[in-house]
């Protein structure tokens, strides 16, 4: 590498600071927990570096309020002067700090799902490297139309943005492909009791769910138990057949076919080493979350491989960001669209029972989904974002 | 459908029982707006599910439960509720700080992740009525519902507790100067409203699963049945409870869009018309 | 004589530290933090108008708190300038104050706690799931702050100053209205609501006045967190929040004039500075209510005030009635 190019910092060994959005308190620390374990485990695997350089990790909970996301973000970047970001966990929290990142011109790896993130809101300083609320569930809508061979499907989905978008992606491709989305369902995110819900599922092929947090647990289990599960079989978006959720889950869902940007049970050797990692320290099978934060790991130290370790100059560091493309990840492999979006592999996984204990097994991987899916970009985004009443629903039946 | 959703209208008026009466019973007595209750409630799933991954049965472990809960009741009252000498103000900011601490120790704990509560043996199975199937447990719930209701019932009525508990809640001074140790009552429904809490938490657990939140979930809902019952009657909370169960059953199919609204509606009107609740009396 | 002159030499020192603060402590983010403490003491203090002067104890004020935020967010993406937007604010926090007042007040005590809890909850209803005006959860976003009088806000420092003046007006007003015949009338129907009836004060019309003022300058509040974050979602007015404010004005001590700002300094510092150095903050901050209601449970202004003079004589309860005690 050549010396002269290097800056101060680099010479005299400065670790690099990335800042980290996280939640430790309230309902959503689950996932600051599931973070922090796939985090340590990268950081363990890389000896505490990235692209050659030391990193240090500055941790600031925003307790999963949009308000504290904000208060954080200007502690990380103004107080702590952190080279970049990554989190925040929640989509509503990126949306409320998206146009502070703009101003403050700071690099920010970014897991919320909201659509218009990196569509028509698009933040230049801003990659997801995990799906669209609408990127795996438009291969569902494939998958249940073209191998499961479904034709008419009721959906049912938390009733917040993220839930909205994952549903509209289902059911375009769905619908496109020639199936009916006849029956939508939407219960609050807090909802005691799924059972009116799921007496309303009758005469359909299919259910897909759109469910997060311990949601899918609940519904999952009502669904069984009300008998519905044996006739109508289920299939859901990326947060119901997690990984991690597996151990809160029982024989009520065996058979759930889901699709998600990650599997443990992807053969790839980095997976296989991450998988056996979190095993041997936390006793835990990793889900999304964790492979968010070893994905994010492998994304940063990939990025400063290309600045030759330089993060002062963002511009650069930005588009080294966007310029990534990996091969071997827990995710599979991967690169950007231009709007900072991922583009990789999508698994649809399937829920089994193997020696007294669930697992997903892979029956299909779509290779490079876009979240644009196969539709031409400037005509996706010149409709309107996906939401509770986009696309319509034209085959509602009562 | 209809039939269904009769049957899960009574189902879910028993668990919201097993939720509201302890907070029914704190409530009539000490006039103590328990904020904590959620987290009773919550914390008692949590203890349940461990005492049963030691390999407790299910009941046992709900009894178990149920007495340790006791314990913290009546910890929490002796210890920090009584020297407040009935200031509500004061109660609600111990209450929501116990709240906090109970909600942040569980996540220390137990972790975030949601966690499963196996039905007990003999109750996992479906009822079948008429091609329709129904889950055993829940039918059961409806059932210990029924059997803890008789029970306060009995103790209310017939028993010297109860008929002192009556006289509290009547009139506590005029209990006071008969001779009552109203101070020792407080401590006694104290405890036994922390207890139905846990022991409401654990028999919920089959149902709901038990993660963080649940309690700021099952507080308001606690609240509702209260109102709507009559606050100082263990029959309104029952009959408060099954009205909440069809309103919520009934409501989210047939108003889907006044899902968010659909039961703190009836309550404010409740509260705006009858304050005293549908079963309650004027004090 | 020398107590009240202490008393007046205190309060002019502390707001000339509040002042001077942006000069000595520099770091922006500190004054954000600042800036974010005096928005939530405005909001504690209306609310304390109610709980501690009226005695009435709401658990659904956020909701009057965000709702500014939410006429002037959707009046300025609607098209309206900022000035309009302002004033729309202003009226439908006036609007929506007399109307929740005029159901909530249909009860007192438990009940009135009751009856806000389930308005509040209808509101936030209403925020998250009527997505077309709300835009649900993902809330609504303003583009830049106004600029009153021509004046930039957009820093930190400049800010700051817009929220501390707002504060001294607030704290001026609140502390004039307690000396005021009004102040006098508002205690009077907490703790002798039968013989202010006697006396022949409309005590349901005191109360609803209290109640129009608490929510005004809650809402104030809520409309400078709007301009500060630039945004305003249902987060803010769920039960959480409305609690927070609560927490604030009880564990500050209710119904003195600077109980709010030190609750809220309490709660802010907390969640956005202590959170940084204790991951188990939460916990903290519910064993310091724990610890507040076994020391002082007055609350912190008064109860140090109490630690000062000294522990002689027997704890002094503060003659506020438990609202159940007069629930009819």
């Amino acid at each position: 590498m050549a010396a002269g190019v290097r800056s101060p910092a680099i010479a005299q060994g400065a670790p690099v600071r990335v800042g980290q959005l996280t939640i430790k308190s309230g309902p959503l620390a689950q996932g600051g927990l599931l973070i922090e374990q796939g985090l340590a485990t990268f950081l363990k695997d890389s000896g505490s570096t990235i692209g050659g350089r030391k990193v240090e990790i500055v941790v600031a909970d925003t307790g999963g309020s949009p308000a504290g996301a904000r208060s954080k973000v200007q502690e990380l970047v103004e107080r702590e002067k952190v080279d970049l970001i990554i989190g925040p966990i929640t989509a509503t929290e990126m949306l409320a700090i998206s146009d502070y990142i703009r101003r403050a011109q700071i690099p920010i790896i970014n897991l919320g799902g909201a659509e218009d993130l990196t569509q028509r809101h698009a933040n230049p300083w801003m990659i997801r490297n995990v799906c669209s609320s609408g990127q795996a569930s438009h291969a569902m809508g494939d998958f249940a139309r073209k191998e499961l061979g479904h034709n008419r499907v009721a959906t049912i989905s938390d009733d917040f943005a993220f839930g909205h978008e994952q549903v509209a992606g289902f059911q375009r491709v769905f619908e496109d492909e020639g199936g009916k989305v006849v029956r939508k369902l939407w219960p609050p995110l807090i909802t005691p009791d799924y059972t009116p819900y799921i007496a309303q599922i009758q005469n359909v092929d299919a259910t897909f769910m759109g469910f997060t947090g311990s949601n899918p647990v609940k519904f999952m289990r009502a669904y069984a138990e009300l008998g519905v599960k044996k006739t109508i079989p289920l299939v859901g978006g990326w947060t119901t057949g997690d990984d991690a959720l597996l151990k809160s889950l029982g024989d009520e869902a065996v058979g759930l076919h889901s699709a998600s940007i990650y599997a443990a049970t992807l053969q790839t050797d980095s997976n296989k080493r991450f998988v056996a990692a979190m095993l041997k320290d936390y006793d835990n099978v990793p889900g999304e979350y964790a492979a968010w934060a070893y994905v994010t790991g492998l994304c940063l130290d990939a990025a400063l491989r290309t600045t030759g370790g330089d993060v002062s100059d963002k511009k650069k560091l930005m588009e080294a960001l966007r310029g990534i493309a990996l091969r071997d990840t827990p995710c599979g492999t991967f690169h950007f669209d231009k709007y900072g979006n991922i583009v990789g592999d999508i698994f649809i996984k399937r829920i089994d029972r193997k020696d007294g204990k669930l697992s997903n097994t892979i029956v299909k991987t779509y290779p490079e989904v876009s979240q644009f899916w196969t539709y031409p970009e400037e005509a996706f985004l010149a409709q309107p974002v996906y939401s509770r009443d986009f696309p319509p629903a034209k085959n509602l039946e009562n | 459908m209809w039939f269904i959703l009769t049957i899960n209208s009574v189902t879910l008026g028993g668990l919201l029982f097993l939720l509201s009466a302890g907070f029914s019973l704190i409530f009539g007595l000490m006039r103590i707006p328990n904020l904590t209750h959620g987290s009773f409630f919550m914390l008692g799933g949590y203890l349940g599910v461990t005492l049963i991954r030691f390999g407790l049965n299910f009941w046992i472990a709900a009894i178990l439960t149920a007495l340790i809960m006791a314990a913290i009741g009546v910890t929490v009252e002796r210890l920090l509720l009584r020297p407040l000498g009935g200031n509500a103000m004061q109660q609600v900011l111990l209450t929501l700080g116990l709240s906090f601490i109970i909600a942040d120790l569980s996540l220390m704990i137990w972790t975030g992740d949601p966690v499963r509560v196996p039905t007990p043996p003999g109750l996992e199975g479906t009822a079948s009525l008429f091609a329709l199937q129904f889950p055993l447990y829940r039918l059961a719930v409806v059932g210990i519902a029924v059997i803890i209701a008789v029970g306060l019932w009995l103790m209310i009525e017939r028993t010297r507790l109860g008929a002192m508990i009556r006289a509290g809640v009547d009139d506590a001074p005029m209990a006071r100067v008969v001779g009552i140790r109203v101070s020792a009552l407080f401590s006694v429904v104290f405890a036994l409203g922390a207890a139905l809490a846990g022991f409401a938490g654990l028999m919920a657990g089959p149902y709901l699963s038990i993660y963080p939140g649940l309690d700021s979930e099952m507080l308001p809902l606690a609240l509702i049945v209260v109102i709507l019952g009559g606050t100082n009657s263990l029959l309104g909370a029952l009959v408060g409870s099954f009205i909440i169960g069809f309103l919520f059953n009934f409501g989210q199919v047939l108003f889907p869009n006044l899902a968010y609204v659909i039961l703190f509606l009836p309550m404010l009107v409740i509260l705006m018309f009858r304050p005293q609740g549908l079963f309650g009396r004027l004090t | 004589m020398t107590a009240g002159y202490s008393r007046i030499l205190a309060v002019f020192a502390f707001i000339a530290i509040l002042v001077t603060l942006p000069l000595w402590i520099r770091d922006t983010f500190y004054v954000n933090i600042a800036s974010q403490i005096l928005i939530w003491s405005i909001a504690a203090m209306g609310l304390n108008l109610l709980v501690g002067y009226a005695g009435l104890v709401s658990l659904g004020h956020a909701s009057l708190f965000a709702i500014g935020g939410y006429a002037v967010g959707i009046a300025i993406t609607s098209g309206f300038d900022q000035l309009t937007a302002f004033v729309i604010g202003l009226a439908i926090i006036l609007l929506i104050s007399a109307i929740f007042g005029a159901l909530a007040l249909r009860s007192t005590g438990i009940g009135f706690l009751m009856i806000t809890l389930a308005i509040g909850q209808i509101l936030w209803g209403v925020a998250y799931r009527w997505v077309s005006l709300t835009n649900g959860d993902n809330g609504i976003s303003i583009p830049a702050r106004p600029q009153p009088f021509g004046l930039d806000i957009e820093g930190p420092t400049p800010f700051y100053y817009l929220a501390l003046a707002v504060f001294i007006l607030a704290l001026a007003f609140t502390s004039r209205l307690v000396l005021s015949p009004l102040g006098a009338a508002i205690r009077g129907t907490r703790d002798e609501p039968r013989r202010m009836t006697a006396l022949g004060y409309n005590v349901w019309l005191t109360r609803y006045i209290a109640f129009v003022m608490s929510g005004f300058l809650s809402g104030i509040a809520g409309l400078l967190f709007l301009y500060y974050n630039g945004f305003v979602s249902p987060q803010v007015l769920t039960v959480q929040s409305s609690s927070e404010i609560l927490l604030m004005v009880l564990s500050g001590g209710s119904a003195t004039i600077f109980g709010p700002f030190v609750g809220a300094l309490v709660i802010v510092f907390m969640k956005n500075v202590a959170s940084s150095f204790v991951e188990r903050w939460s916990l903290v901050l519910g064993l310091i209510f724990v610890l507040i209601i076994i020391f002082i449970p007055e609350g912190i202004v008064p109860g140090l005030a109490r630690l000062k003079t000294g522990f002689g004589g027997a704890r002094r309860i503060r003659a506020v009635p438990a609202p159940s005690g007069e629930a009819s």
